[in-house]
């Protein structure tokens, strides 16, 4: 649930970007850290093991200015994607205002994006929230694979895989690249911003 | 509990309890934040600048981590949590089941002072938080 300040004018917003392990949440938000800096005041806290996988989550408050006179702080937030840590994920879920689902393009990963969708049906069912009514964006990323001749689902495969019941907005994306973050991130945060004025009203 | 949304009136009220409790006794930092991370007052000593939008998310992920553990052990909370640093330490107290009072604090307080305040504090902002109800 977003917080509302009433006295110092201050709405925060948590997002936060879900998705199977080393599908590139983490690259989505340092990709955002070095592209939006002068929006950033802090920096980007991550916890990870020694082999830079996310342990818990990593964390990038956000800047995006003023709706009505009120500042919207925007907290995105990663969860851990390996399986073993479903615990913390659903930790992270506590409070969250909308989510970004990345899903890996390449074809081995296939399963794996459905076996996590399918987990975060569940663990927002644990908060009494619905995948169906939340905010959601879908990010099929690592688009660009192809160009190195690694197989990659089409997209309308990963629709057919991922989107056809929540039929949400979804982008291609690269990650790694910067191809279409932006986008995404533009996305979640206005479907959530809106979301809450509704809820408000 | 109509909790999210927090009037003028009651944030002042309890701004003037972390003030009164724990600012004036020498605490350098007192946040209050909800289980989600977001925060929703801080009061300081307007000499440290902490990064508080990161601490509060961190602080928020620590207290549930303790939180699971106190399960695994078969408690069903572990209501405090203490941090001590060589200069500086952190404390860590439930105040409901959404919202937690963090303290930092140098070494000049003595922890058992500290606690006795916080109680104060807590029970003081409990009420100004039921009104809402």
């Amino acid at each position: 649930m977003s917080f509302i300040n009433l006295k110092d004018k201050v709405v925060q917003v948590k997002i936060v970007y879900y998705g199977p392990g080393r599908c590139g949440k983490t690259t989505n938000l340092e990709y955002i850290n070095r592209k939006f800096r002068e929006q950033i005041q802090s920096e980007m806290v991550s916890l990870k093991t020694h082999g830079d996988r996310t342990l818990f989550f990593d964390f990038l408050p956000f800047h995006m200015g003023q709706i009505k006179g009120y500042d919207i702080k925007i907290q995105l937030y990663t969860v851990p994607g390996q399986v073993k840590y479903n615990a913390t994920r659903k930790l992270v879920l506590k409070g969250v205002d909308g989510i970004v689902f990345v899903a890996d393009a390449m074809e081995k990963q296939r399963e794996k994006n459905i076996r996590s969708l399918n987990q975060l049906h569940e663990n927002l069912q644990a908060y009494k929230e619905s995948i169906f009514k939340i905010p959601l964006v879908m990010q099929y990323n690592k688009v660009d694979l192809k160009d190195h001749g690694i197989p990659v689902l089409p997209i309308s495969v990963l629709q057919q895989d991922l989107n056809s019941r929540l039929q949400v907005p979804y982008f291609e994306a690269s990650a790694i690249t910067g191809y279409n973050v932006a986008a995404t991130l533009k996305k979640i945060i206005s479907s959530t911003v809106v979301s809450i004025q509704k809820k408000l009203l | 509990m109509n909790y999210g949304i927090v009037s003028q009136e009651q944030l002042e009220a309890i701004e003037e309890i972390l003030t009164q409790k724990l600012i004036k006794l020498g605490v350098d930092c007192a946040i209050i934040i909800d289980m989600a991370g977001n925060i929703i007052t801080v009061k300081d000593n307007s000499k440290s600048k902490y990064d508080i939008y990161s601490f509060a998310a961190l602080a928020a992920g620590n207290f549930a981590t303790v939180d699971a553990m106190a399960k695994l052990v078969g408690e069903t909370e572990f209501s405090l949590l203490f941090h001590k640093g060589q200069d500086s330490n952190i404390h860590f107290s439930k105040i409901d089941d959404e919202l937690l009072l963090i303290t930092m604090f140098g070494r000049d307080i003595s922890l058992g002072f500290l606690r006795l305040n916080v109680v104060e504090a807590i029970d003081q902002i409990k009420k100004v938080w039921d009104r809402q109800e």
